[in-house]
């Protein structure tokens, strides 16, 4: 029998509120424990939370990017739990009324684009954070009361693939948005996912578990992987699956079992009484439709269609909001934008990719980037040239200019002078010559490559082929 | 000097026969004197006290212009913050907590130069209506010594009968002011909800507390009132209605004001005398002019199980942030942190939290959540429709405040279900959050018998207009007990 | 619907308290009193009627975001049982 995954996931994004979202502690990353805090986030008695305005704009702005309705009527509620993080004990969040729901995501896949939905969009508060050491727990509160919005998707996602691609594509519109930075190493953006097989072409869903603890995208599709595996091997071995949590370990790469069904919670969530509704009116509404920004998507299409990029290079380009940014401000900087795109797909991000590093840490400016790429088409350095002259700029940020002058690496184009080298390797390699006699045409590159070499690279490679065909035609 | 009104202390000090130091030392003497009988206060800051009366005293001194309140003494009850005081809740659990700022109230009172000489006592976590749930000392009634003072806001209402404060505040979940007011001869408010802050005070249940003052009469109420009423933006349900000069309802004709009697208040189960004594207080109106009028509001009788509910489910999750974490009382022997949980919960609370911390979370658990909490939460938008609905023919509403005088010490402790029915008449205006007042209006075998006007949404105004007709036609105010 | 002792002991686990058995008995019962009394509700037609979230309707008790001033964490945490490096000390828990 074959089978297909049904995968559903649970992302939390901090938002990029300058304070909580029930106080008005600062929402800084990094203070030192205990002193972002003050009665209403500490759960103190007799303290009143009040709501922040602008988590509802930035709410409201995720949902919009995102195709959801808009829930103009809403009320928060308690989610009671005792953990030593938490502290008053419940978490003010929303249960029947989320603010946003019924949107989508559209993911490309190769048979074309799908739209992966979006249950709901809903604000809570983060709780503490706990660290475990060998004498004791050690609870910080700087976190609590810092506002999230919790995106549930639909159990639209059918690959482990897919469930990454929802992921990226979703990361990039929060921070096209500005509604998150989504800086996972923080703790800014967490994903939970519930899994289930079911045999391909029923539509009935299977049981289904729920992974935590997946510390990075690559971690989710790893962990959503596994568990389908396991789920898949599970049923062939006669086996029942248990509804449960299961939490991913990263070192075994497998995921493990938190909690059973039995030992869930009941929750007892109920409206807050500490609170009052919350009405989002058209005008509210409106004025954050004006402020959104180009979303990754639009950006997408008027790459192709503005720029004739191909399909592939736009979707990466497009992917986050600081690398389109990067590309657009080298186009602007006078760089034909399929150079540009070229460049930054190819050494730009193999290079980061290489060092383990980001767009956001790149010395090169997106001007240095333009000039390079007119050092080329002008004439003045060769693309091999460009190369090295990039490695340069990567390690120490300087202007291309600068590295062509002090190192002595302007392109050769004095046909006397390249002659002369064509003539040393052709002396040099007569076995090339007798190749080239015979009709062995592959032997001629053999000869370009030997006298770019000899002019370490500073040729000018139109005029070497040029040269070099020339004199073994009078050989 | 402790016999005296607010009002009348504050005429003393104008004319300067009395300083704020003299009459915050005598008041403190009438403490030493009597508080071991009566066990009003949990907590007394003498040096605090004189402080603020020494700098009040100074201010009027240098001719400053001073608030009503500046410079008399006045006593919080122990759920509400005061900064560097302890607030226990007269529970266990917060027995040593020391609260690290100060509630809106207390804000307030300290801006006007109030002297805060203590914290009262109560039924812990407000939960109660005889204050034998502290988990500290009974509260004795001033008018008898073996009878209850009513509750949860004891201490506030037999400080105020005894003359150990001249004014106090309470807070009012189901009748927490009103009907201790009634057992102890005293008038106390319960203000709109929302007219006053909660912020600082510990929560029992979120969407029916309230803060309110108890005095001596109601001049000495509309000057209180003036002072804590406002809105505050620490409170999302706190209401943003404009704060009116409740004096200028003082001394005012009641003439042609329409009073509603709702038969449903008469029924069985009111004690014959005090009937009496309501029927009286209806006479005395009538003779001033009012027009009375039998309503009827047969979703009262729903009320008190909505209440149980609705108070319960949110008490139960309001208390569940008591853990012995944070704050509060830890216990000692512990296995890991459930059990430092469970064990802390259960040494640190008493019987009668307990019982609604479980009734509460039975409400809001799977399976049940539709049946209670969600049916209740509908009933209550059907209770609060009728008193809307009431306000649209009549000024007040006129009930008894209790149906009983105050009882016996220990006689209903064993009886949860008969003690709540002593908040029979006053929880259901909790569940509509409209105003209510209770002024003495008559004693049966010594004991003082409260009456209950109830107003319309934030016309606090109108139900001191009222009860202030009433006082100054009656003398009911000026018995006091012989302690 | 009544209240058995199991029911007692599930809610008493979720409320983080524990009862010896005399308790839960005692329990058992007070609680199907008390939602005997309450079971009064149901009689009450409430189709169609919505619920009320406080006593009225108060909408958008909103906060600008500023930042206001943390607490000193001396002061926030004054009053904990166990307190150790400006953190908040509970026996170690295991995930
Ligand atoms: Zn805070």
């Amino acid at each position: 029998m074959e089978f297909e995954a049904v995968i559903g996931l649970e992302v939390h994004a901090e938002l990029s509120t300058k304070t909580k979202i029930y106080c008005g502690c600062t929402t800084e990353f990094g203070g030192e424990q205990n002193t972002h805090c003050c009665p209403v986030c500490m759960g103190l008695p007799g303290a009143l939370p009040v709501l922040n305005k602008e988590v509802v704009s930035y709410a409201i702005k995720a949902g919009l990017a995102l195709n959801c309705e808009i829930n103009k009527e809403t009320y928060m509620a308690r989610k009671n739990y005792f953990y030593p993080d938490c502290p008053k004990n419940y978490q003010i969040t929303q249960d029947e009324t989320p603010l946003c729901s019924n949107g989508y995501i559209e993911i490309a896949l190769e048979d074309g684009v799908k739209k992966v939905g979006i249950h709901r969009i809903h604000i809570e508060e983060d709780a503490g954070k706990a660290l475990h050491r060998e004498d004791g727990t050690y609870v910080d509160f700087n976190r609590s009361g810092v506002p999230l919005i919790e995106i549930v998707s639909k159990p639209d996602m059918r690959s482990a693939q897919e469930a990454k691609m929802y992921l990226e594509n979703l990361k990039a519109i929060l921070q096209y948005t500005e509604v998150s930075d989504c800086k996972m190493e923080e703790g800014s953006l967490r994903c939970d996912a519930n899994v289930s097989i079911r045999p391909k072409g029923t539509s009935e869903f299977g049981v289904k578990t729920e992974i935590k603890n997946m510390n990075s995208f690559k971690a989710v599709e790893k962990a959503i992987e596994f568990e389908i595996k396991r789920q898949i091997e599970a049923i062939k071995n006669g086996e029942k699956i248990v509804q449960e949590t299961r939490r991913w370990d990263e070192v075994k790469g497998e995921t493990i079992v938190m909690r059973s069904k039995e030992e869930a919670h009941d929750y007892r969530y109920f409206p807050e009484p500490d609170m009052v509704y919350l009405e989002v009116d058209d005008k509210w509404i409106e004025n954050i439709k004006a402020s959104l920004p180009e979303l990754p998507e639009m950006k997408k299409a008027r790459y192709i269609n503005e720029y004739g990029l191909p399909d592939y290079d736009a979707g990466i380009l497009t992917s986050s909001k600081a690398l389109a940014g990067y590309f657009e401000e080298t186009v602007a900087k006078g760089a034909n934008p399929k150079d540009a795109s070229n460049w930054i797909m190819g050494e730009v991000l193999r290079t980061l990719n290489d060092r383990e590093m980001t767009i956001e840490d790149i010395k090169v400016k997106p001007e240095d980037l333009a000039k390079l790429i007119e050092l080329i088409n002008n004439g003045t350095i060769t693309g091999t040239i460009a190369k090295k002259v990039f490695k340069d700029m990567f390690e120490t940020g300087d202007n291309p200019e600068k590295i062509v002058k002090e190192k002595g690496m302007v392109q050769i184009s004095d046909e006397n002078a390249i002659r002369d080298i064509v003539n040393k390797v052709l002396d040099e390699n007569p076995q090339s010559v007798e190749d080239f006699k015979n009709g062995k045409t592959k032997a001629m590159g053999f000869v370009v490559g030997q006298v770019m070499k000899a002019s370490k690279g500073k040729a000018n490679p139109q005029l070497v082929n040029k040269l070099v065909e020339e004199e073994l035609q009078k050989r | 000097m402790h016999t005296k009104t607010l009002h009348e202390v504050k005429e003393l000090i104008n004319k300067k026969e009395i300083s704020c130091v003299e009459l915050t030392k005598s008041t403190f003497d009438r403490i030493s004197k009597v508080d071991d009988k009566i066990g009003a206060y949990l907590q007394l800051d003498e040096e605090g006290a004189l402080k603020k009366a020494r700098e009040v005293d100074e201010k009027i001194q240098r001719g400053e212009e001073t608030s009503f309140l500046a410079g008399i003494p006045m006593a919080i009850k122990d759920n509400i913050c005061v900064e560097g005081l302890k607030t226990t809740c007269a529970s266990k659990i917060l027995e040593n907590f020391v609260a690290p700022y100060d509630a809106h109230v207390t804000k307030k009172l300290k801006e006007n130069d109030a002297v805060i000489i203590g914290k009262l006592n109560m039924d812990e976590f407000a939960m109660g209506s005889s204050s034998e749930n502290s988990a500290f000392k009974k509260v004795k009634n001033p008018f008898d010594l073996e009878r209850v003072p009513g509750g949860s806001s004891g201490g506030s209402a037999a400080a105020v009968a005894a003359g150990e404060a001249y004014y106090t505040l309470g807070s009012d979940t189901g009748g927490s002011i009103r009907q201790p007011a009634s057992l102890c001869g005293v008038v106390g408010l319960k203000p709109t909800y929302g007219r006053i802050s909660r912020y600082g005070l510990v929560a029992f249940a979120s969407s029916l507390d309230q803060i309110g003052p108890f005095t001596k009469d109601v001049e000495d109420c509309a000057h209180v009132l003036n002072v804590i009423a406002g809105h505050d933006s620490m409170d999302s349900t706190s209401a943003k209605v404009e704060v009116e000069d409740y004096t200028k309802y003082l001394n005012q004709d009641i003439k042609g004001m329409k009073i509603g009697i709702p038969k449903e208040y008469f029924a069985e189960g009111l004690n014959p005398e005090i009937r009496g004594i309501i029927e009286n207080g209806i006479e005395v109106l009538k003779k001033l002019g009012a027009e009375i009028k039998e309503i009827s509001l047969p979703m009262s009788k729903y009320a008190l199980a909505v209440y149980y509910i609705l108070a319960s489910s949110e008490a139960s999750s309001n208390l569940a942030r008591f853990d012995g974490i944070r704050y509060g009382f830890r216990a000692e022997d512990f296995e890991d942190v459930v059990d430092l949980y469970v064990k802390s919960r259960s040494q640190g609370f008493g019987d009668e939290v307990k019982r609604r911390i479980m009734l509460g979370t039975y409400a809001l658990s799977a399976g049940y959540y539709d049946a209670y909490y969600k049916k209740a939460l509908k009933v209550r938008t059907l209770i609060i429709q009728e008193y809307k609905k009431a306000f649209e023919e009549v000024d007040v509403i006129l009930t008894p405040t209790s149906p009983t005088v105050a009882f016996k010490l220990g006689e209903k402790s064993n009886n949860p279900l008969e003690m709540y029915l002593s908040d029979i008449y006053t929880v259901p205006i909790n569940i509509a959050g409209v105003p209510a007042i209770s002024i003495p209006a008559g004693f049966v075998d010594g004991l003082p018998v409260g009456m209950q006007l109830i107003g319309d949404y934030f016309k606090e105004g109108t139900l001191l207009k009222v009860s202030h007709a009433f006082e100054r036609e009656t003398e009911f105010t000026k018995v006091k007990p012989s302690i | 619907m009544s209240v058995t002792i199991k029911d007692v002991e599930y809610v008493a686990k979720l409320a983080r308290l524990e009862f010896n058995e005399e308790e839960k008995q005692k329990f058992t019962e007070e609680l199907n009193n008390i939602l005997g009394y309450v079971e009064m509700l149901q009689e009450v037609d409430t189709d169609g009627v919505e619920i009320s979230i406080g006593a009225y309707r108060v909408v958008n008790a909103l906060r600008e975001d500023e930042v206001k001033p943390s607490f000193d964490r001396e002061k926030m945490l004054q009053n904990a049982p166990d307190s150790q490096d400006g953190y908040v000390k509970v026996p170690k828990v295991i995930e």
